[in-house]
This record gives C-alpha cells, sequence and structure tokens, in this order.
C-alpha cells in the first residue's frame, strides 16, 4: 500500500511539471513567431487587457506587461536600472523629472499619426511644452469617493476626513505626493509647496489623522469601496467612476478648496532598446477606437477627443468624469520638486511610521 | 577531506549571493553619494536613531514575540498529539499540517483579508448568528493572527520532529519510579524536547520580526514593522542607503537574538542548533 502511494505521489508531481513546463514551451514557441517584443510599463488596472491582445496580432510584436502602483515605485525601478521598458505612463511631475534627468527619448511625432485626436487643451502643458516626450493617455482629478448611506454631513471639503465621526471609515491612498497634497490644500497652501513649515503642518494634520484612517491603500480600494467596507475614500477620478458603476450608493465630489488635476502620458524611456515599436504602440493607443474601449473599461477620463465624442452621452456629461478643466481653476497640477525630494519622502516616513 | 573540491561549487554560490550582496548592504549603509563619488557618512545610522524610527523596531519586535509566544503554547500540545503513538489519525493531522504549506504564502494571506472584512465572510457568520461583528482588519491583532497562521507550521515541526525521537523506555523508566504525568512531561520530556523547542522559536521569531508582507496586507499600507520600513526605502524613497542601515540593524537585532539563544542552549545542554 505505501508502496503505490509513493508512486501515486511521484506521479501526480511529475504530471504538474510536466504541465508546468508544458505551458512554458508555449510561449517561447509564439516568442519565436514574432519578430520583435517591447515591455510596457503601466499603472495596475489602467488598460482594457485584450487591447494587448489586438496590438500583437496587428504588428506581430509582443508585449511584456508590468505594473506599478505609484509614480515613485516606477521611477526607482527604472532609475535603478537592469530594466528595458519601452513604453512608460508616468504622471505630469514625474514627466517633468524624467525629462530633466534626460531619462526619456523624444518621440517622433510624425509616426504618432492618431495625435492629432488629442484635445488642443491636454496640449503644450507645463510638463512637456513642446509635446516632445509625451503622448495623454488619461487624466483626471482627486477627490472624495463617499457612500451616501453611510455619510449624511455635506461632503464639499475636506474637513470631513479629519471628522472623528467617521472614525476608521476613511481610505487614503498609499502615495506620497497625493496624500501630502490632501493635507496641503485642507490648510489652504499649495500641493506644489516648497516651504518646510507649511510641510510639517501638513505632516502634523496626518498625523492627527492617522486614528481616523483605516488604511492607506492602493488600487484595493476600488473593491472595498463597492463592497461598503468604508464611508469615505481619497481616490483618483476614474476609480471613482468605475466605482459608481458597480455600487450606486457610491458618489464622488472635488472639495471646494481645490485639489490636484492630473495627466498620465505615454512615453519612451531612454533604456528602450525598440523606439520604432514603442511608438506604433503609443501610436495604436491613441486611436480613438482604442482609447475608448480603455476609457470604457478603466473609467478613466479619455484626453482623446475623437474617442470622447463616441462614448455614451451619460458618461460624457457626468462631471465627475469630465468636468470643465476650467472650472477646476482651484485645482493645481503637480509640479516637479525632485530637488526636494528627500523632505517629501522624510514626512511622508513619519506619517507613516507614527502611530 | 579529502574531496574539498565538492564544495567549491557552495563556496562559489555563497560568496556570489550572500557574502557579496551583505558586503553591499554594508557599504551602502554608511556612505552617501557625492559629486565625484562616495564619502564615508554616519547619517543613516543617525536617523534612525529618532523616537518614530525606534517604536517602529520595538513594534516589529513586540508583536514578533507575542506571535512566537502564541505558536510556542499553540504548537507544542499539537506536536504532543502528533509524536504519540496511540492517536490514530495522526498522519491525517501531519498532512493538514504540511498542506497549506504547499499553497502560495501570499495568496493565504490574501485570503484572510477576504475572511477578516467588515463585512467579509466571519462577519456574515457572526451577524447570521445574531453575534457582534470582528472588525480587527488593519490592526495589529490581524497581523498577529496572520503571522500566527504563517508560521505555526515552523514551530510544530521541529518539536514534533524532536519529541518522536525520544526513548520511549526513558519515559517508561521515569513512570516507573513514581512520577506521574505531570512530573514526566516537566522533569523528563519537557527538558529533552528544548533543542527542537529553541529552534522552532528561532524559526517562528526570524519571519515574524522581518514579513513586510502580512503588515502590509494585514495591517493596512501603514509601518507596522521594520519590513515595511525597509520595503518604502528601496521601493519608493530611493533611499539606498537609509534602507541598508534598517537593514544592518535588523541583522545585528538577529544576530543579538540568536546569540541568546544559543547561550541559553548550552546552558540547557541541549543539541546544538547553531
Amino acid at each position: 500500500m505505501e508502496q503505490v502511494k509513493k508512486t501515486a505521489a511521484i506521479f501526480l508531481v511529475l504530471a504538474m511539471i510536466f504541465s508546468l513546463t508544458a505551458c512554458g514551451s508555449n510561449d517561447g514557441d509564439s516568442n519565436q513567431n514574432t519578430t520583435a517584443a517591447i515591455t510596457v510599463y503601466n499603472w495596475g488596472d489602467y488598460i482594457d487587457p485584450t487591447v494587448i491582445d489586438d496590438f500583437e496580432k496587428e504588428y506581430g510584436i509582443n508585449v511584456t506587461y508590468e505594473t506599478f502602483a505609484t509614480n515613485e515605485e516606477m521611477y526607482v525601478k527604472l532609475s535603478s536600472g537592469g530594466s528595458n521598458y519601452d513604453v512608460i505612463f508616468p504622471s505630469d511631475y514625474m514627466i517633468a523629472r524624467l525629462i530633466k534627468e534626460d531619462m526619456l527619448h523624444k518621440i517622433d511625432m510624425s509616426k504618432i499619426t492618431n495625435y492629432k485626436h488629442i484635445g488642443e487643451q491636454f496640449k503644450n502643458l507645463g510638463y512637456d511644452p513642446n509635446n516632445e516626450y509625451s503622448v495623454p493617455y488619461m487624466w483626471g482629478t482627486v477627490g472624495i469617493l463617499y457612500n451616501t448611506t453611510m455619510v449624511d454631513d455635506p461632503v464639499d471639503s475636506w474637513d470631513i476626513l479629519w471628522n472623528p465621526k467617521y472614525e476608521k471609515d476613511i481610505f487614503m491612498l498609499d502615495s506620497q505626493r497625493d496624500s501630502i497634497a490632501v493635507a496641503l490644500k485642507k490648510l489652504g497652501y499649495s500641493l506644489n509647496t516648497r516651504d518646510e513649515a507649511q510641510l510639517e503642518e501638513a505632516k502634523q494634520e496626518l498625523i492627527k489623522q492617522r486614528p481616523l484612517v483605516l488604511s492607506y491603500v492602493g488600487d484595493e480600494v476600488k473593491d472595498k469601496m463597492i463592497a461598503g467596507e468604508a464611508a469615505l475614500a481619497v481616490v483618483w477620478s476614474g476609480d471613482a467612476i468605475y466605482c459608481m458603476w458597480e455600487n450606486e450608493d457610491l458618489a464622488y465630489a472635488i472639495p471646494k478648496e481645490g485639489s490636484n488635476k492630473w495627466f498620465d502620458a505615454m512615453c519612451i524611456p531612454k533604456s528602450s532598446k525598440n523606439k520604432e515599436a514603442a511608438e506604433l504602440f503609443i501610436n495604436f493607443m491613441t486611436d480613438p477606437e482604442i482609447a475608448l474601449r480603455n476609457a470604457e473599461y478603466i473609467g478613466y477620463s479619455t484626453p482623446n477627443t475623437a474617442a470622447m465624442e463616441m462614448l455614451d452621452e451619460e458618461i460624457r456629461n457626468d462631471e465627475a468624469a469630465y468636468p470643465d478643466l476650467e472650472s477646476l481653476d482651484n485645482c493645481e497640477v503637480f509640479e516637479d520638486l525632485s530637488d526636494i525630494i528627500g523632505l517629501y519622502n522624510r514626512i511622508w516616513d513619519e506619517v507613516k511610521a507614527s502611530q | 577531506m579529502k574531496r574539498h573540491w565538492l564544495a567549491t561549487p557552495y563556496i562559489v554560490w555563497m560568496v556570489l549571493f550572500i557574502v557579496v550582496p551583505m558586503f553591499l548592504v554594508l557599504f551602502y549603509s554608511v556612505v552617501e553619494r557625492t559629486e565625484d563619488g562616495y564619502r564615508l557618512t554616519a547619517e543613516h545610522f543617525h536617523r534612525f536613531v529618532d523616537p518614530i524610527y525606534i517604536n517602529v523596531l520595538i513594534r516589529s519586535v513586540v508583536l514578533a514575540v507575542i506571535s512566537t509566544i502564541i505558536c510556542l503554547l499553540a504548537g507544542y500540545p499539537m506536536a504532543m498529539i502528533l509524536a504519540s503513538r496511540e492517536y490514530s489519525r495522526k498522519k491525517i493531522m501531519y498532512m493538514l499540517i504540511v498542506l497549506p504549506m504547499w499553497m502560495n504564502f501570499l495568496l493565504r494571506t490574501y485570503a484572510w483579508m477576504t475572511l477578516l472584512e467588515r463585512k467579509g465572510v466571519i462577519n456574515y457568520v457572526l451577524s447570521m448568528l445574531n453575534l457582534p461583528s470582528l472588525d480587527i482588519l488593519y490592526t495589529n491583532q490581524a497581523v498577529v493572527l496572520g503571522m500566527v497562521y504563517n508560521f505555526l507550521p515552523f514551530m510544530i515541526l521541529p518539536i514534533y520532529s524532536v519529541l518522536s525521537k525520544i526513548d520511549q523506555n526513558i519515559i517508561e523508566a521515569a513512570q516507573d519510579l513514581g512520577g506521574n504525568n505531570f512530573t514526566v512531561f516537566r522533569r523528563v520530556v519537557f527538558p529533552l524536547s528544548l533543542p527542537g523547542v529553541l529552534s522552532g522559536i528561532t524559526m517562528v521569531f526570524m519571519p515574524a520580526v522581518t514579513t513586510f508582507v502580512i503588515s502590509k496586507l494585514l495591517g493596512g499600507g501603514q509601518f507596522m514593522l521594520i519590513g515595511n520600513l525597509i520595503e518604502q526605502q528601496f521601493l519608493s524613497s530611493g533611499d539606498w542607503g537609509f534602507g541598508s542601515a534598517l537593514s544592518v540593524i535588523m541583522m545585528l537585532l538577529i544576530l543579538l537574538s540568536m546569540g541568546i539563544m544559543s547561550r541559553y542552549e548550552q546552558e540547557s545542554g541541549g543539541g546544538a542548533l547553531w
């Protein structure tokens, strides 16, 4: 009996190993059929995955797809070397930093034939004044997503995130610039402040808020808010829209003190070994049909006017998804503060380490 | 000793993947990047001597110690049951202890998140039974629970292996000499099982004090533990100097606790573990 069991166990283990290696070699075959390969480094949950398959089929270029959770994480991975990404999706201030540090290729805009579909208001922005390094992908704001069945106060100010009534019912973003910005805006300061005293004040606010915060989260905030795990959450507008699709009790507000408006764009880092394929990919992503699919899948707002016109009227007229850019005049765009990044790092470390 | 060369591949491996990286960590912890190279500095260690960071370290040690104690209290009886000759289902039990290890550790911890959520499985069952809900996700309790759940087998297995090797004649002799069950356990079985206990304690304490995944998932993205602080330095702040200094401090701590353990072990006369 013992012998039989042993044989069976060995057989099972071998079967598992073989099935694994079989998968591996299949991948290998498909690699050989294609001539080129690119590596794309994007935010998590930030693309319609079928778009990648379609790109691979159309151009025969193999795409390795990796994701990050914050701009800082992306930067560390990129600057520590050893990686060769061909297309990355940084935000405004990070693009400015990467340009300053000479880490981006200029994109050959003649190859991006779909660039004409990008709205004029998304061109010539501060982080890339001459549109040389980046092609806009998505844009949005930062605000408060709240559950109307759990919050009975009006949500129009960041102050509500400091209201003891909602103790352990608040999710904050696990992202340095975004969370510090919330405190700075609450205090009425610029979210691009270089003033150490103002940052210290913001730190005190965040430390004061710590007992009220249920958790500092990333992408999981969407599932948690949809499930009704907490009353309030600081989120990016696109995530808010996705959550509101899934749970009708949720609503989104941009506080009156102002907030952050942001732009994520596609760039080609200097480490890219296949710039032409990267440009093909960026152009493909800017195609109105593809941009529409991505926007509909992830819920974020597309800067692609042709795609936007094809969106459902309901979404297009949704104030949360497509606010009038003009009306957001008290919302600021993050500027590159990498020269004092040590200060921001220290403030954020101290907030998270306190208890 | 004739076949020294057999050790060569292991030595190369250890130098490449253990010694060199350790020296790199040491190097980064004491230097600072300047315009033209590196400069020696104590800045990174100095930064650590701040109540905020010291508290993180203390919290890590306290949570790890609590988890280790719970594992020992829960694991020792389990190991005794496994080692006992009378219990017939012990093979199945042994299997069930080892089985979860076949599954990825991250996956198991994620599962706890779903279980512990406010509207999660456990609370759903509790509310069906009209019992008060359990709200421990993102607290220290959840982290300790995660540690105990994940590391308990590392406590049970070494104790079990020592217990099952104890010569039954010794126990019988103790009984013949009039010892009751408790005396036999206290004077004979427990002292003989000490090497297993010590090895179990180290195998639970070390991963518990350095973990960053459990505290991140069940503790809620805060710097509950020193592992999270180190992770933050490397993955998002990009401050390799401070991260390395923290790692060196961590290694010293472990070295210290191992030193204490081995001293205790010699006094108790158990088998050598280290």
